[in-house]
């Protein structure tokens, strides 16, 4: 059972037996700009950006993003970036895994951004969403909606963070400006 | 709207922030020069190259790479800049091509930052250029052009930038391709990606198909497998240079459905294309493994565990040969990664513990006093948590990993095992060339006893430098110089037996070169047995000889390959794999022996001949820097265990072991009287 989330809800990545997750995938999917006129090349295309940074006790430890597709541990892979969107139709089309059980045992907080890396607000991106996936079975456990955000070009979406034993995702939803996750850093330190 | 501009056109910038995207069929060098108002370059820095990538403006890549995005901001530039040049060069002595002549042309965009294209320019027409000025950026009264230049320079990057007016242009290009090689000598190389796509390319040109020559720094640079072969075979990574898709390929993006695809590219954990790491690696591809399974010549070992056993050929492949090889790739990067986890987390803890240590004595109220030591043994005991905690996932992984080369060592065939392997006292000469030859083991400090074997794809891409000398060489002082020399006289004929034995006879022809006979003992099994035909070359004389011969060859596949005409050639050329063992370098080399080893160091591995070299680079250095270049051609490995090797993904020093025949052991020979007894067998049929 999906959950809509809305900001600042948190859910605890249990499987509905009861059992921890092992591996999810954070997706991100957006509709691409409409062709105008005959011409498919003058179509503005959008490029939305998924990432994901590691941190350790508030520190920055790592990066995954579309230079860096796999953090140094392995536990954290991009599956390539899209420079254009898909169909909208609520498929991913980029898509962040993580391997809970390998994230290395000093990272305690994995924060996934969103950002506009061709600068359009996300007023002008149809159809965008991120939404948790349980790997192992494909079923989608929260999603959020990104449309509408308003005049703003980046977004940190969610936190994934140790809770005991085992990990919350928290939605953060929190709008900002930047094009690449760099941008984003200053805005993500009040969320950790 | 954007502007196909042909050489010498111009088009106006409309904005000062621009970006310049290259995209090229092979890794290329990206640097810009700025000139003043006159056109002259006014300071020795103004350039941007690999070796110091920034100047106020402009940022070029510290790598080579097929994929650049360059970022200029043409109001940072200084005042008395009038002109930027944008140029591309192909880099040397690292195996790849030698002129833009056998790829296709060099794309360059301008765009804005979000992408619009401003002007695009196609560097077509080259032909033995290997550096090329492809773009200017001009000021004219004020507003900023782009105009397409295109020219380009045989002489290669050193003319190119002499005339830039580089005062010392030779110095300078010799640091950037020193700057761009150190990067991918001291790779191992990447393994190829396994996509559909790639594996069917693969399929399709058997033999003419080549890994990657060491990637950048992971995640840097465009990773796409890259052949070597003549520049012929298309980079499955990169896309064709001539589509003008708005976006071009994101540098970095090493999946080669995410440039292109304006299909979602949806995953699924069962493609086997996003593959998780072990633990969840084996469970997920478990489905797909039965027939890997069944080939596998280890069942698994009973017991409760029976869900999690390793399995011998456990990975994607259309071969055991080739599942094997993908298998202890996956070994190599796990261990890489675990390793990384590992070292991340108690680099993490030590900081935070010192920090935690500095702040207690910082403050003059806690200084001392039994509060003082209560923070003190809090912060020590946070560490030692989590090292300890660190620790455990590493030994989880490690025991793993360890059960896994438990059974993939014994299901390994001759190529890719240890001479100690019973499979090579049933050896037996092969049909087909297997994917990799096993040059040696990688082990960290932490991996305890774990060794990966290090395949090198054959036919290998670049030649090997078995280095003799004790500089530089960390673990190397343990032995004496003589020692040295004899342990790497004999890892040199561990090697060559090795390629040898793994060729289909009539495949592979070694020559050697042993101009003071220094290396008698080590060569004699080869001779004795007869898989050296002929003495090694001694003196100048017999060096020049082989060498001329070696050139000769190496200029007639070459051209034949280059017109299209190979079956032009002379019907008494050897057309097999061709191997040059030269001891004792360079005594008995003259400048002329030297500057056709330089050739067949660059020429030679596109057109199947190598370079195996047994050398103190000591020994050399009355050369200087004229064979910096053979160097850097070469892959360095060491007669004793070593950690001068780097992993394609985290960049961990790895300790290297030579592949030694274990002491007493008659297997080297034994193999050898086989693979002579194939050969006569196979003369007298054909």
């Amino acid at each position: 059972m999906s959950v809509n989330l809305s900001k600042g809800q948190a859910i605890s990545l249990q499987k509905s037996d009861g059992g921890t997750l092992s591996a999810v995938r954070m997706g991100l999917g957006w509709k691409a700009a409409p062709r105008r006129g005959l011409f498919g090349k003058r179509s503005r295309e959008i490029d939305l950006d998924a990432s994901a940074v590691l941190f350790a006790d508030k520190q920055p430890v790592d990066v995954v993003f579309f230079r860096h597709l796999v953090s140094d541990d392995g536990s954290v892979k991009h599956t390539g970036d899209n420079l254009v969107g898909g169909a909208g139709q609520g498929g991913d089309d980029e898509a962040i895994m993580v391997d809970l059980q390998r994230i290395p045992v000093h990272i305690d907080q994995i924060v996934f951004t969103v950002n506009s890396f061709t600068g359009q607000t996300f007023a002008e991106v149809e159809n965008a969403f991120c939404r948790l996936v349980d790997e192992s079975n494909g079923q989608e456990l929260a999603r959020y909606t990104l449309t509408g955000g308003g005049e703003y070009t980046a977004q940190i979406m969610a936190k994934v963070h140790r809770q005991g034993d085992g990990w919350q995702m928290t939605a953060v939803g929190a709008p900002t400006n930047g094009r690449t996750f760099q941008d984003l850093m200053p805005a993500m330190v009040p969320h950790l | 709207m954007s502007v196909e501009l042909v050489r010498g056109q111009n088009h106006p910038l409309p904005e000062a922030r621009l970006e310049i995207r290259v995209s090229a069929a092979k890794p290329v060098i990206a640097g810009a020069t700025l000139n003043d108002e006159q056109g002259r370059m006014r300071e020795a820095g103004w350039i941007a190259h690999p070796a110091d990538p920034h100047l106020p403006g402009v940022e070029v890549s510290r790598q080579a790479a097929a994929d650049h995005r360059l970022a200029v901001d043409l109001d940072a530039l200084p005042e008395e800049v009038h002109r930027v040049n944008l140029l591309l060069a192909l880099p040397t002595g690292v195996g790849g091509p030698s002129t833009f002549g056998v790829l296709d042309a060099p794309f360059v965009a301008v765009t804005q930052l979000d992408g619009t294209e401003i002007a695009t320019y196609k560097a077509a027409g080259l032909d033995a250029e290997s550096a090329v000025v492809a773009l200017e950026l001009y000021r004219r009264q004020g507003d900023w052009k782009v105009r397409a230049v295109g020219q380009g320079y045989a002489g290669g990057l050193s003319a190119m930038l002499a005339d830039q007016g580089l005062p010392r242009a030779e110095e300078l290009a010799a640091t950037i391709n020193e700057a761009v090689a150190a990067g991918m000598a001291r790779s191992v190389a990447a393994p190829p990606p396994r996509t559909d796509e790639d594996r069917a390319r693969r399929e399709a040109t058997v033999g003419g198909t080549q890994g990657v020559l060491g990637a950048g720094l992971p995640g840097d640079g465009p990773q796409g497998p890259s052949a070597t072969a003549s520049g012929t075979v298309p980079d499955v990574g990169s896309q064709p240079p001539g589509s003008p898709s708005p976006d071009g390929p994101s540098p970095g993006s090493q999946q080669p459905t995410g440039g292109q695809s304006p299909a979602p590219a949806e995953p699924s954990s069962d493609d086997g294309r996003i593959s998780y790491q072990h633990p969840k690696r084996r469970a997920a591809q478990k489905t797909s493994a039965p027939a890997a399974a069944a080939a596998g010549a280890q069942a698994a070992p009973p017991g409760g565990e029976a869900a999690h056993a390793p399995v011998a050929g456990d990975a994607n492949g259309w071969s055991m040969d080739e599942r094997l090889y993908n298998q202890i790739w996956d070994m190599f990067e796990d261990l890489a990664r675990t390793v990384a986890a590992y070292r991340s987390a108690v680099d993490f803890a030590e900081s935070r513990m010192e920090a935690e240590l500095d702040k207690v004595l910082s403050d003059p109220r806690t200084r001392v006093g039994p509060a003082a030591d209560a923070a003190r043994s809090e912060a020590r005991s946070k560490q030692a948590q989590l090292v300890e905690r660190a620790r455990a996932a590493l030994d989880r992984d490690l025991g793993q990993l360890m059960a896994e080369a438990d059974v993939v060592e014994p299901a390994l065939p001759p190529a890719y095992a240890r001479w100690d392997n019973p499979v090579w006292h049933a050896y037996s000469a092969p049909m087909e060339t297997p994917m990799a030859l096993r040059l040696g083991e990688l082990s960290l400090p932490e991996s305890a006893g774990l060794r990966i074997p290090m395949l090198a794809r054959l036919p290998l891409e670049r030649g090997l430098w078995i280095d003799s000398g004790n500089s530089g060489a960390g673990g190397a002082s343990v032995a004496s110089s003589d020692e040295l020399r004899r342990l790497a006289a004999e890892t040199a004929t561990a090697i060559a037996a090795r390629l040898a034995a793994v060729y289909p006879p009539g495949d592979f022809t070694l020559n050697v070169i042993d101009p003071a006979g220094s290396a008698t003992a080590a060569l004699a099994p080869l001779l004795e047995t007869g898989v050296l035909p002929e003495p090694p070359a001694t003196g100048a004389a017999g060096v020049g000889k082989l060498l001329e011969k070696l050139t000769q060859r190496v200029d007639l596949v070459q051209m034949a390959v280059r017109s299209g005409a190979t079956d032009a050639l002379p019907p008494d050329l050897d057309t097999a794999e061709q191997l040059l063992l030269v001891h004792d370098f360079p005594y008995g080399f003259d400048d002329r022996a030297i500057t056709q080893l330089r050739y067949l160091a660059d020429e030679g591995p596109s057109v199947g001949v190598n370079l195996l070299m047994v050398a103190d680079r000591e020994d050399a250095r009355e050369y200087g820097p004229l064979l910096s270049p053979l160097w850097r051609a070469l892959m360095r490995i060491t007669p004793v265990p070593d950690d001068h090797l780097a992993d394609p993904w985290v960049g961990h020093h790895w300790t290297y072991e030579p592949p030694l025949v274990p002491r007493g052991s008659q297997v080297l020979t034994q193999v050898l009287r086989e693979v002579a007894q194939a050969r006569r067998t196979y003369r007298n049929e054909g």
